[in-house]
Formats: structure tokens, sequence, C-alpha cells
């Protein structure tokens, strides 16, 4: 699972996987118009091409109803010059088919859909490491994959199990999950990711600066980072939710077969009997 | 004293060169294919034939060492694993016993110094106990595990029963000698002993590495047999050297199963077995709700002294008992002071994929016609699910969501992620 060095592949090379918040409920209402954010995200993956002829960048995009691959670097024919010009086209209109898909497909699921939706991070995860093991599997020479989450809306806890267990298979792959917060809230989720994995964890204040610290922050390579001072958050609130009321304990009463937890004792388990 | 032979199949002398016999009721050490040239030799022939090993690797165009393409022998061996303990569960969903206490019995008797298996067995067993011990706290966080050794027809606890990897590990890793007899009744007894002392939620497991063909009890080890199913105990055992009846009959009677290694690497695949949870028998632990603490760090200003290493730390270092306040390093454990359990959220979380597991995935043999649409890429990692000839290729679909896969991202799905990523992608309104 980890890389060997060779004379060509050396220890900066990196594959960073970019998982896009495509939520239309949050940017609909967000700071930033989702045109500019885009704008600003394909300058860095442009960026991070440019760091090392070497790197590769893969962008999937988290919908509301699906989730999708928008782009992938290694894709790109070796048309050279028009390199810039050219992803930017193909990943702009990628992404407007994708969003098109995804409106439709909650069209026709019309219940339940409100402000409150949160995005496929589960899904757009899932998708991301199952590409990273490809990647693994390509032999000894690969670059050393990240991953990169773009989130704005807020956290879908039906997704927890999902979420936990892509964190849980990155950490043994020994995968970092950065993520960047470019909505209003704090995303539990991601906080706990990029602490259990080793990643960054930042919300920036200044949304109209985005590629700035997108740039500062997420485009250094796994190696070169332990010679950086990257932000750090203080601690992570590790402390679980009981079931029945849904707030967070400190102590509580956990469930011997099925693991619900309860804050207080009761006779019976009411999830398993 | 219990030998060789009994009801499963015996250990035949080298002398025979038509192959082994075999038995009908001998299923585990059936799986060597005996044709001709292509009979891989066993572990103890190799003593009386060259090793010549290299002889089995190839090289391709450029003379670099090519790895030997095993890609559908694997995913057939882990498709047939994968249904036989689906088909347990089948539709029904079982109870898993989440909070195990396991002793590891390490057989350190003259036998273990056996060469069979490089460089010898006990190193062997050594080796992949640690790798287990490791793969065990990760699915299993809640879970403690102990050592035990047997050697010169005694048994020693080597390791207390305990929640964290290291100090099992570091005993392993420690000098380790072989002499003597080896005793499956002292093993027992001395389990027995110590697991009667555990909660009575938990549910209690022992596992033998045994590499000797005999054991050589002080009394009658089918009182001790008796003692262990009455105290709910489930033994597995896995042998390094052939079958012997006392220790299938040890399994049967508790539970447990009974496997015997071929050689080193089929030794690793079946220790692995044992680390996801067994299906737990629901007498054999009370479900009880167990209280639990989970802690928060501390403040950055705050300095005390932890409670386990006793040396001072700062609060942001460690994690505060929420019942009685003090530092402890890591988790999960159980506060020294007041013995509640300290866990945190993802401990409990790496648990519920075996509440929750991934359904199998069919088989689709799909047959090729660009001309019509189909399917070309893995869903999972856009690999192209076509030889490059076009020819049919073997994939899989979830039942599901009908995404299709490859099959390295069947095999990781089911075995690591334990989330589909088609069923994921998918927004079920209904749940909400």
């Amino acid at each position: 699972m980890t890389s060997a060095h060779s004379k060509l592949y050396s220890d900066d090379v990196s594959l960073v996987v970019v998982v896009v918040d495509t939520n239309p409920f949050f940017w609909a209402t967000a700071a930033l118009p989702f045109a500019d954010f885009f704008a600003n995200l394909v300058h860095f993956v442009n960026s991070i091409l440019l760091l090392n002829h070497l790197n590769r960048v893969v962008v999937i995009a988290s919908g509301v109803s699906s989730c999708a691959y928008i782009f992938d670097s290694s894709d790109a024919s070796p048309a050279g010059g028009v390199g810039v010009a050219a992803t930017f086209d193909k990943a702009s209109r990628r992404v407007e088919e994708f969003i098109a898909q995804d409106a439709r497909a909650t069209a026709a699921n019309s219940s339940a859909a409100s402000a409150n939706a949160a995005a496929l991070l589960s899904g757009a995860l899932s998708l991301a490491m199952c590409y990273i093991q490809r990647i693994f599997r390509s032999g000894t020479r690969h670059p050393q994959p990240r991953i990169l989450c773009l989130q704005g809306s807020p956290d879908g806890p039906e997704q927890y199990v999902a979420v936990m267990n892509s964190i849980f298979s990155a950490q043994r792959s020994m995968v970092p999950i950065d993520s960047c917060i470019v909505g209003t809230q704090d995303s539990a989720f991601l906080q706990q990711a990029s602490y259990i994995t080793g990643g960054v964890y930042l919300k920036p204040q200044e949304l109209n600066g985005l590629f700035q610290y997108l740039a500062a922050v997420f485009a250094t390579d796994l190696h070169s980072r332990t010679f950086l001072r990257l932000p750090k958050t203080l601690g992570v609130d590790f402390r679980a939710s009981c079931f029945c009321h849904k707030k967070t304990i400190d102590m509580g009463y956990v469930c011997s077969v099925c693991l619900s937890i309860f804050c207080k004792n009761q006779k019976k388990c009411s999830t398993c009997g | 004293m219990y030998g060789v032979g009994g009801g499963g199949g015996g250990f035949n002398a080298p002398s025979t060169t038509s192959g082994r016999r075999r038995n009908p009721g001998d299923e585990e050490e059936d799986e060597e294919e005996e044709t001709g040239e292509g009979r891989v030799l066993e572990a103890w022939e190799r003593a009386y034939a060259d090793d010549r090993s290299w002889e089995a690797l190839q090289e391709d165009e450029s003379g670099l060492l090519r790895p030997i393409d095993t890609k559908t022998l694997v995913h057939a061996q882990y498709r047939r694993r994968l249904l036989l303990r689906s088909a347990a569960d089948a539709a029904v969903r079982i109870q898993k016993g989440l909070i195990r206490y396991l002793y590891i019995v390490i057989d350190l008797s003259r036998a273990a110094s056996e060469m069979d298996y490089r460089p010898s067995r006990m190193a062997v067993v050594a080796k992949h106990a640690e790798a287990f011990i490791r793969e065990f706290f990760d699915q299993n966080p809640l879970s403690h595990v102990g050592l035990v050794t047997i050697k010169d027809g005694i048994s020693h606890r080597l390791t207390d029963i305990g929640g964290s990897p290291e100090s099992q590990i570091k005993a392993l890793l420690g000098k380790l000698e072989c002499s003597g007899d080896s005793s499956l009744q002292n093993a027992l007894e001395l389990v027995h002993g110590y697991l009667d002392q555990v909660p009575s939620y938990g549910h209690k497991e022992v596992l033998i590495l045994y590499s000797a063909l005999n054991t050589c009890d002080p009394g009658d080890i089918m009182e001790t047999i008796e003692k262990c199913k009455k105290s709910k105990i489930r033994c597995s055992i896995i042998g390094l050297a052939a079958e012997i009846f006392i220790c299938k009959h040890i399994c049967e009677e508790t539970g447990g199963s009974y496997t015997v290694a071929l050689d080193e690497s089929h030794f690793k695949e079946l220790l692995l077995e044992h680390a996801p949870p067994p299906p737990a028998i629901a007498e054999h632990a009370a479900a009880n709700l167990i209280k639990m603490g989970f802690p928060q760090r501390g403040a950055e200003d705050l300095i005390s002294i932890c409670s386990c290493h006793k040396k001072i730390k700062s609060g942001a270092e460690g994690y505060i008992c929420p019942r009685c306040k003090v530092n402890v390093c890591e988790l999960p454990t159980e506060c020294r002071t007041c013995g509640l359990t300290l866990v945190s959220s993802p401990h409990l979380a790496r648990s519920y994929h075996h509440l929750f597991p991934v359904a199998p995935f069919d088989e689709v043999s799909s047959v090729p016609n660009r001309i019509q649409r189909g399917v070309q890429n893995c869903f999972g990692c856009q690999q192209n699910l076509f030889n490059p000839d076009g020819q049919t290729s073997l994939h899989v679909r979830c039942p599901k969501c009908s995404q299709h896969f490859c099959l390295d991202c069947d095999i990781y799905i089911h075995e690591s992620l334990h989330n589909c990523p088609g069923c994921e992608s998918q927004r079920s309104f209904s749940s909400q």
C-alpha cells in the first residue's frame, strides 16, 4: 500500500482527488456565487498540475441525489499549450451537465428535499477511495494520493456510518482527507475526518480570496507538508450523541449487542430489544 | 494422552509417491492440486526435494520479474469466502458478538521449533499473531486480548487481558523459547480461570495456535471441556501440523472452528478470519447496557499527572474522564481511578459495519456489444470493464443500486470500505 520511490516518481508527486459540493440548495443562498467558486477551483486545479508534470487531479461532484466524476487530468489529451483553457472548458461543461442531471433526479424524487438537504458526501468519499485503490494497484510507482473536500452544505446525519467507514478506510490506506468549508457552519464529519486521517481542516474567513487559501494551504504535497506550519484544529469533539434525544453526552449507556447509545439506563435497548 | 489419527485424516509418510490419500471427511487439507508435475510440494516434502522456488517466477519481455497473474484466482477465493460467510447470515440479521474477550494461546512446546515453516513455527506464529492483534483491535475496538503460552506442559499467562495492542505486541516480540510438551488441558484450565472474571456482557473466546501433535494432560480433558462449555467459552484452534481428533472435539463442543494450515500464507489467511466478530449465540452473553464515558480533551492550560504513566502532561494532550476528572492518555481504555470504560465515538463507529454489512454483489459476465449502449467503466474507479481486445470480462453488479463494479473494487468494498459507492450516491428520499 505504501509507495516505493523510484527515479521517475520523486516523493512530491501527488494525486489530489477533489470532492466538490454542488448542492443547489446551498449554492442558491451562498455568499459566493457558484460560478466564481468554480473558477477559483479550476485555477487551483491548474496550479497543482503545473507544480509537477506527473501530478494528477480528479474532481468528483457530490450533488443532492447523485455523485459523479467530473474531471480526470489523466484523461486529457497531450495537447500541450491548450491545456489550461481546455481543462476549464471541459470541466465547466461537465459540471453544468452534472448539476442539470442532479436537478432532474431531485425533481423526480420530490419528497422531503428541503433547504437543509445535505450533499452526498459519503458517496463521493467512497468513489474517491475506490479510485485511490486503483492507483495503489497500478504498481510500485504511483503518486501520493490525498483527498480535498470542498463542502458547504450541512452534514446529513443519515450518512454518519458511511462517512465513518470511508474515513477509517482512508486512515488504513494512509490517505489524508483535507477539508475546506465554504459554507457558514463547521462540519463535524469533516473535522473528524481531517483529525483521524491527519489532514488539514480550514474554514476561510474571506471567501472572495478562496484561491489564495487553497493555494497556500492545500496545494503542497504530503512530503513538503512536514516543513510547513499549516492550520491546526485545536481539538475535535468526539463525544457521542444519544439515540433518544440527539444531545451530546459525556457519559452514556451502550447496548452490548447493537452499540446504540442512550443517556439513561433502560431495561431494554430500544433498537434491538 | 491423545495422539494423531482418530476421526479425521492422518499424517501420511513421505514414502508414498502417489500422493496423499484423501479421506472424505477431511476437507481442510484437500485444497492441493494433484496433477502430475503441477503438484505443489508440501512443506515437509521440501526437505526431501530441492527447494527450487525460483523456478516458479516468470519474466516479461524486458527481463523484469512479473508477478504471477493470480487475479481471477484471488477473486474466486474471495467470493467463496464471502458467500460462505453471508450464507450463514442469510436473510436474517445474525447477532454478532461485538464485545469480545479473547485469549490467544501460543504453543511453545518442542514441536514449535520445527523448521517446516521458515524460520521456525514459533517465529511464524509470533509474526502473524502480531498482525492479527492489530487487525483484531482495528475491527473490534471495544474488545480485549490476552496472551497465554504453553511450555514444558505448563501454561503461563504472558500478558494480562487488555484493551490496547501495544503491551501484547511488546510481549510477542520478546524472546520466546520452545521446549517440552504441550498440554491443552492446562491451557484451557488457565484461560477458564481468567475468563470467569470477565463481565457478563462480553463474549469469551480462546484461540489456540497449536503446533504439536499430541497433548500431555494431568487429568481428564473431557471434564475441562465440559467446564468450558458450561462457562460459554468459544474455543477455536488453528493447527500447524495435522488434524487432531481432540482439537476437533473441543471446537465442536464449544462452537468454535478448527482449521489446519497448509503453509504460511494459508495460516495467515486462517488467522485473519478470526478477526471479524463471529456469530454470537444469544444466551452466551447477557445483553446489557454498559455505562461508558465519552471524554473530551482537557483545556490547554491544565497541567496534571496522567494516571497511566504517572508523568506530567498538559491537559490538551490527554483526555479527562467525565466521572472522576482524571487525565488519561489514550482511548479506548478503562479509567484507573473509577473503572469507567472510556471510548470515543469513532471507536463505536468502527464496529457499525459489522451490523450493516454490504450485500454480496452478483457476478455479471457481459457480452461486449459496443454498438449498444452498455456499461463501459467500473462505477467506483472508472476503470474499463472490458479487456483491451473487447472480449467478455467478468465484473459484478450491486443488487440494490444496479451499478457495475470491477473485481478489485468488489474486493475492496467488501473487505475494507464496507460502503457500496452506488448505494451511497443515490438519495433515498423515503428514508428521510
